[in-house]
């Protein structure tokens, strides 16, 4: 095939193009010709097909993620919002971090090991960009039902590639969550959040300033693979409508080490002030990010393409510009600055080449052994990818399953019912102990981890000498948002921070996965609109911005969208992390205080699936201002030294929350149904703005008084002692069988 | 040893880096709770800059994608490690750095993956076996202590007969209680050489050294050993 150049494009307007094929739209592809006031050679449809995919132009979900700019709080924590490869948070004494969760779902489907550790590559490198050392992950995943065998197939798989990746990187992993839902069968979600850390002079943007310094393209060699994921994976499902071959992604492959030493790499070179603007390669490989730093800085960048060492000799130039080979980064380097650039490099065996500058004027053009290829405005490559109104409606089913109300369903009665639903409910798949999955993830390494899974967050020092330290988490909870996307966003917003807060950080800012169906659909397109409503006002009201995030659309498999899941992580702040407060009742003698109000709230709650299968009703209900309020409490009382432990109140309510702070110390409690409330309600309820704390008896009055002066609700009842979990007047539950029905049921399932 | 510019007095405890190391900040920062001086050594450098002791950290040397530590044996500073270690110089290798001493013949013995096959990271209760060793010497003989545990191959193997001398000799250092978590024969944690210098470790006493990071301050004992040893010699 001879070389499609800019000059050929001009002379052959009618030549046919397979824009189809890349996934443009029609009226996309006429787009492009207007804006190029001639046909795109097939290097510029390249470009243009994977930057306007959905994946990385957000065109379906553009218009409503501008809410989180519009709504955002002030704070002035931001030192870099929203529209960066990551926010960039102050966390004080001089240091600032950034986080950012991202999603890698389809291709975790399709191969599961290496779709979940290049999803962990690509969110690392992120991080990397923006002038962080990374210093933790995190992962929310979600999966079909536990018993299906093709969860046998990609659970075991996602595992290993998370750990494989993330444990040769030398990344903590410090939290997460699992799910199983039916609704993830064919669309598991495998969600990554990473985590870095710097002082605030060694923010990097991604941006290509000053004519005649140099782009140097570094780290892996460019491969065949991925070739297009992005604009497949993210423009329409695995199935074939028309008859036609299915779209099969050629899912990438990672090489963690590779990216290790690119990782420890890059921050020399950040170190000695060797770099000007930086950008990962990613989704679209070179061709975002060329056109992102070119369009982010001046406008003007000549590539020679044919200088990108290769691993596949025999690729086009289209799709050298397209591929998506993980572990490569391209910088932007003053010319005195290469030489020891590259040294650098050298050092880390870290292959780097310069492939081309900073030109003045505002085209990006690239050539390909001397005969151009590309002649664009980098801008409408990078930025100006189309818009969509997509029509939204909220479905016909809503007001039938919102009516639909779990009151209905029969509830336990008298102690044995009641204990054998309180058993039913911790070995249940969604409410077991983890630790199978979470004990293949190195959480020690780096040595700053103070808390991880199981906690409410996990907990990084950034300091040695101050004790300064992060916390985050990750919640999100489907079958709420499935009931009620405006508030199924806040709730998730809501646990997430309450974690956070629970742990004795203050929560600072926000990340945000958006897990969804169809754009196409106007029932997934409404349950979108509706849940960044939601969480757009959330944030405003609990005064944390979202910093940045990922959209993941199309997680659907023909007519069956997943349950909208908006993943919602949350970035703390606690000044010496020696403060923080871990879940665990660990002291005889302490006194166990509920704090918040228990109301009569089962809607999508985990005993409505467990005991009757059962999706319906309304969602518990959510006060952001009691989130605040207890969020306020949390920390004070992990300041002043008041908890012992503490622990969020989520799904599974009461008794969950008690069986884990049990378990986690190895010691019981003796527990009472205060006078007047449903012992069923009292154990079971996912009443939002709940945590338990425990409280050694010196603290009490203290404790009281702070409560009743800010005016928390808080109800002594009970205190940690003995071997059982004993619900006075109703069960008792040894340790040893508490312990056995919670962490036998993953092992059994997976092991 | 002859007298180094460099050289601040006794304690310099040297960790080497090779591109894949994980865990060897982590060792530095053991050195230094510990009382000592940590000195990065990087893997390229046939020089140990007159260090008194060396530690070889977790991680994954060149990528392992090989047998884990089969390259790193080759590298320029193993060449100088494995000269000094037939000298006496005190030599730890925990996890990776336990691979690439089996791998360089300065302990017998191998380590595969995982019975169960997976990677696993728990808190690992050990048992002392040989308090007499450079890295062991601060420990009581028979002492029970719990480390994390961090590996995807970690099951120590060697033939029959190497086990039965290594026990006979007293060279088993440390051994898993609680459970095994990953095949390793006779339960076997840790070994030394017949000298009581080199020592490999699969667990990790370096992420056991402060209350608020590990389960424990357990396993300061290992970097204290060899510090005391070095003061007395």
């Amino acid at each position: 095939m001879s070389l499609d150049t800019v000059k050929n494009a001009e002379q052959t307007p009618e030549a046919e193009q397979p824009w189809a094929e890349l996934g443009l739209k029609q009226d996309e592809y006429a787009r492009v010709r207007e804006l190029l006031g001639r046909r795109p050679t097939g290097a510029e449809l390249a470009m243009y097909s994977v930057m306007w995919s959905e994946h990385c132009s957000y065109k379906s979900s553009k218009i409503h993620l501008k809410q989180f700019g519009e709504k955002a709080p002030h704070s002035d924590a931001l030192l870099v919002g929203i529209g960066e490869q990551a926010g960039v948070v102050d966390v004080g004494e001089g240091y600032a971090v950034t986080f950012k969760v991202e999603s890698h779902n389809h291709p975790s489907y399709v191969e599961p090991h290496q779709g979940a550790a290049t999803g962990i590559g690509g969110i690392v490198r992120d991080i990397i960009a923006m002038g962080a050392r990374p210093i933790a992950v995190m992962d929310p995943l979600r999966f079909g039902a536990p018993d299906h065998p093709d969860t046998r197939r990609v659970l075991p798989g996602v595992v290993a590639g998370i750990g494989g990746y993330g444990n040769c990187l030398g990344l903590p992993n410090i939290g997460g969550e699992v799910v199983f839902d039916a609704c993830y069968q064919g669309n598991p979600l495998v969600n990554a959040l990473c985590v870095g850390v710097m002082k605030h002079e060694d923010i990097h943007l991604a941006k290509a300033a000053g004519a005649g310094n140099k782009v140097v393209l570094y780290g892996a060699r460019t491969g065949g693979d991925g070739i297009g994921g992005a604009s497949i994976l993210a423009s329409e499902t695995f199935e074939s409508s028309d008859g036609k071959p299915a779209k099969r992604p050629a899912v990438q492959v990672g090489d963690p080490f590779e990216e290790k030493r690119l990782i420890e790499c890059t921050l020399e070179l950040f170190g000695e002030g060797l770099v000007t603007g930086i950008q990962d390669l990613g989704a679209a490989g070179l061709s975002c990010a060329t056109s992102e730093l070119a369009s982010n800085g001046s406008g003007g960048m000549r590539v020679e393409l044919d200088t990108v060492p290769l691993r596949d000799p025999s690729l086009s130039p289209e799709e050298i510009l397209m591929s998506e080979s993980q572990e490569r980064m391209c910088a932007v380097v003053e010319p005195g600055d290469v030489e020891r650039f590259l040294e650098i490099c050298e050092r880390w065996e870290v292959t780097a080449t310069v492939i081309g500058e900073v030109t003045e004027g505002d085209r990006l053009e690239i050539f390909w052994h001397g005969e151009q290829i590309v002649d664009v405005e980098p801008g409408t490559v990078a930025h100006e990818g189309p818009v969509y109104e997509r029509p939204y409606a909220r479905p016909e089913w809503q007001d039938a399953l919102q009516a639909d109300d779990a009151s209905r369903l029969p509830r336990p009665a008298g102690g044995e019912e009641l204990r054998a639903a309180a058993l039913a409910l911790v070995s249940s798949p969604n409410q077991a102990d983890a630790s199978w999955i979470t004990d293949q993830y190195d959480r020690y390494v780096l040595g700053g981890t103070v808390l991880a899974q199981p906690e409410d967050g996990g907990m990084i020092r950034i300091d040695e000498e101050s004790g300064l330290g992060v916390a985050l988490a990750t919640d999100g909870n489907g079958r709420y948002a499935k009931l009620d996307p405006y508030t199924g966003a806040q709730l998730a917003l809501a646990e997430s921070y309450r974690n956070v807060a629970t742990t004795g950080a203050k929560p600072l800012a926000v990340t945000d996965c958006l897990n969804f169906g169809s754009p196409e659909d106007p029932a997934a397109m409404w349950q979108f609109a509706e849940a960044c409503r939601g969480l757009a006002d959330g944030c405003r009201a609990l005064g944390t911005p979202v910093t940045g995030g990922n959209v993941s659309l199309y997680n659907q498999t023909g007519e069956a969208a997943i349950h909208p899941t908006p993943v919602v992580g949350v970035l703390g702040v606690i000044d010496d992390v020696a403060r923080r407060t871990p879940m665990a009742f660990a002291e005889e003698g302490h006194l166990v205080y509920l704090l918040g109000d228990t109301r009569d709230e089962l809607g999508g709650s985990a005993w409505a699936q467990v005991a009757h299968g059962h999706l319906g009703g309304l969602p518990p209900e959510v006060d952001l201002e009691r989130e605040k309020l207890l969020g306020e409490i949390l920390v004070s009382a992990s300041r002043d030294g008041m908890a012992d432990a503490a622990h969020d109140l989520s799904d599974g309510g009461l008794i969950q929350a008690l069986t884990e702070s049990c378990l986690r110390g190895g010691k019981g409690a003796r527990i009472v149904v205060p006078d007047g409330v449903d012992p069923f309600v009292f154990l079971f309820s996912e009443s939002q703005g709940r945590a338990l704390v425990a409280i050694p008896r010196s603290e009490e009055v203290r404790f009281n008084d702070m409560c009743a002066a800010r005016g928390m609700p808080a109800a002594r009842i009970g205190v940690v002692d003995g071997e059982e979990l004993e619900i006075q007047g109703q069960f008792t539950l040894p340790l040893d069988e508490l312990r056995a029905a919670h962490t036998a049921t993953l092992p059994a399932l997976f092991g | 040893m002859t007298a180094h510019p460099e050289a601040s007095g006794l304690g310099r405890i040297g960790v080497v880096t090779f591109p894949g190391s994980l865990d060897d900040g982590d060792a530095r920062r053991a050195v230094r709770l510990a009382g000592g001086e940590p000195v990065a050594l990087w893997h390229r450098d046939a020089d140990l800059r007159d260090v008194d002791a060396v530690i070889l950290p977790g991680g994954f040397s060149y990528g392992d994608y090989l047998r884990c530590g089969a390259i790193a044996r080759f590298s320029p500073v193993m060449g100088k490690v494995s000269e000094a270690a037939r000298e006496g110089l005190p030599v730890l290798g925990i996890c990776n750095g336990f691979q690439i001493l089996c791998e360089s013949h300065l302990l017998p013995g191998a380590l595969t993956r995982n019975d169960h096959l997976h990677f696993v990271c728990r808190d690992q209760r050990l048992r002392i076996d040989n308090a007499e060793t450079a890295w062991t010497a601060d420990y009581a003989p028979g002492e029970t202590i719990t480390v994390p545990l961090k590996n995807g191959e970690g099951g120590y193997i060697a033939d029959e007969a190497t086990l039965d001398a290594l026990e006979a000799e007293g060279r088993v250092v440390a051994r898993y209680l609680g459970g095994n978590p990953n095949g390793s024969r006779r339960d076997i944690a840790g070994v030394t050489n017949e000298a009581g210098n080199v020592v490999g470790l699969m667990p990790h006493p370096e992420h056991a050294v402060e209350p608020l990071t590990g389960p424990t301050t357990d396993g300061l004992g290992f970097f204290t050993s060899v510090l005391k040893k070095l003061v007395t010699a």
